[in-house]
C-alpha cells in the first residue's frame, strides 16, 4: 500500500478546477458521488449525469466522443464504478478516440453505499491496467501539478486518455443534478446539436 | 435439409441500416451474424466497435445517439442476460436502441447450455420493458428489421428483434467434432 505523504487531493475541488473554463467540452458523470461532484462545480446543459447504469460511464463517452469527434469529451467516475466495466478500457484502446479522456476519482471506497473498500485501495492500479490495454495516455495524479497537467491534457484531445486521481474518501453533501433522463438527454442534444435535434 | 444460411438477410439488412444513417455497429459477435458483420466492416460509412461484454453495446449507444449519431447492437441471445441492468439508460431516458439478436436455444438446439438463456430471452428483455419482435424465416427478416429500425428511432425507445434459429441454422456439434473446423 502506497504511503500518502500529505493530504489527498479533495474530488469537488479537483472536478471544479477540471471544469473551470470548459468551453466546449462535453461531460459525462458516473453515477453516485461523481455525479454530485459535476453538478456542485455548476450544473451545465453539456453534462450528462447519470443516476443508474453502473460500469457503463466509459462507454458512454466513447459513443459520444466516437459521434463528435472534434469535440472533447470527459467522463469523470468513481473507482467502484470503473472497476464494474473493465472491459470497456479494451474496447476504448482499440477504438483510440483521441478526443475522449477518462478520468476516475478514485477514493478507495463504495462512497455512495457506507465507505466500503474497493480493490484499488488493496493495489489494484487502473491507471496500469488502462496503460495495459493500450489507451495511449495514462496517468497517476496524486497533487495539484499533476492536476494541472491531467487538466492540460483533456483539452488539447490528443487521447485517448485515461487518468486515475487519488482523492479524500471524504463525505460530502449531496449536489443533484435533475433526475429525469429525458430531459438531461434532450437538453444536452439541443445544446449540442441545435434545435433541430427534437426532429431527428 | 435446404441451406439457409446463403440467404440474402444480411446484405438486404445492411443496406436497410445504411440507409437508415446507422453508423456505429457494436458487436460481440455470433456466426449467424457473420455475413452483416463482414458487410458492416467494409462500409466506410459504418464503424464496428467490437464489445468485451454486450451491456457496453447499450452504453455506447446512448453516448452515440447523445452524440447524435444512429447506431445498432448485434449480438447472439446468450449476451441479452449481460445487459439487463443497462438497459436502464435507453428506458429511463427514452435512448433509441435497436438491438439485433440471434438466437441460441432456439429451434432444434444441440447444447445444453444454450437453452436457460436462450429459453428466457424474451421475457428478460420484456420484464426490462424493451419491445420484442421475432423474424423466424430468412424471407422475414429485412422486413422485420425495416418494422423494428423505425420503432426504434422514431419512438425512442430500445426494441430487440430475435432472429430465430430457424433462420440461422443450428449448430450441429458431432458433424464439427469430426471435421477440421474452418
Amino acid at each position: 500500500m502506497s504511503k500518502q505523504i500529505g493530504k489527498r487531493l479533495r474530488r469537488r475541488e479537483v472536478v471544479k478546477e477540471l471544469l473551470a473554463a470548459r468551453g466546449g467540452l462535453l461531460v459525462v458523470a458516473g453515477l453516485g458521488a461523481p455525479a454530485w461532484d459535476i453538478t456542485s462545480a455548476g450544473d451545465h446543459e453539456l453534462n450528462f449525469p447519470l443516476w443508474g447504469a453502473m460500469g457503463g460511464g466509459a462507454m458512454l463517452g466513447l459513443g459520444l466522443a466516437l459521434a463528435q469527434p472534434k469535440k472533447n469529451v470527459l467522463v469523470l467516475t468513481g473507482d467502484g464504478e470503473m472497476l464494474m466495466g473493465l472491459g470497456a478500457l479494451a474496447t476504448i484502446a482499440v477504438q483510440g478516440p483521441r478526443n475522449l479522456s477518462i478520468v476516475v476519482l478514485d477514493n478507495e471506497r463504495y462512497g455512495e453505499t457506507g465507505q466500503q473498500e474497493t480493490h484499488t485501495g488493496h493495489g489494484v492500479n487502473l491507471a496500469g491496467m488502462a496503460k495495459a490495454a493500450g489507451i495511449a495516455q495514462t496517468l497517476m495524479v496524486r497533487t495539484q501539478a499533476e492536476l494541472a497537467r491531467l487538466k492540460k491534457r483533456v483539452y488539447a484531445g490528443e487521447g485517448a486518455l485515461f487518468a486515475q486521481v487519488k482523492v479524500d474518501p471524504e463525505k460530502l453533501p449531496l449536489v443533484l443534478p435533475p433526475r429525469d433522463g429525458s430531459l438531461l438527454k434532450n437538453r444536452f442534444r439541443a445544446a449540442l446539436l441545435g434545435p433541430g435535434a427534437a426532429h431527428q | 435439409m435446404k441451406q439457409v444460411a446463403e440467404s440474402a438477410w444480411p446484405d438486404e439488412v445492411h443496406a436497410l441500416l445504411r440507409s437508415a444513417g446507422v453508423r456505429q455497429v457494436a458487436i460481440v459477435p455470433d456466426a449467424g451474424h457473420a455475413r452483416l458483420i463482414k458487410l458492416c466492416e467494409k462500409d466506410k460509412a459504418m464503424r464496428v466497435v467490437r464489445l468485451t461484454t454486450e451491456e457496453e453495446g447499450v452504453a455506447l449507444l446512448a453516448g452515440a445517439w447523445l452524440g447524435g449519431e444512429k447506431g445498432v447492437l448485434l449480438m447472439q441471445s446468450s449476451g441479452v442476460g449481460n445487459c439487463i441492468n443497462m438497459l436502464t439508460l435507453p428506458i429511463a431516458c427514452q435512448f433509441p436502441l435497436l438491438m439485433l439478436v440471434t438466437m441460441r436455444g432456439d429451434h432444434g438446439e444441440f447444447n445444453p447450455a444454450q437453452i436457460p438463456m436462450g429459453n428466457a430471452t424474451q421475457d428478460v428483455f420484456e420484464a426490462m420493458g424493451v419491445i420484442v419482435k421475432r423474424a423466424d424465416a430468412p424471407g422475414d427478416v429485412a422486413e422485420m428489421v425495416s418494422g423494428a429500425l423505425r420503432l426504434a428511432f422514431n419512438t425512442y425507445r430500445p426494441v430487440a428483434l430475435l432472429i430465430g434459429q430457424r433462420v440461422s441454422g443450428a449448430k450441429d456439434f458431432r458433424k464439427l467434432s469430426q471435421s477440421v473446423p474452418q
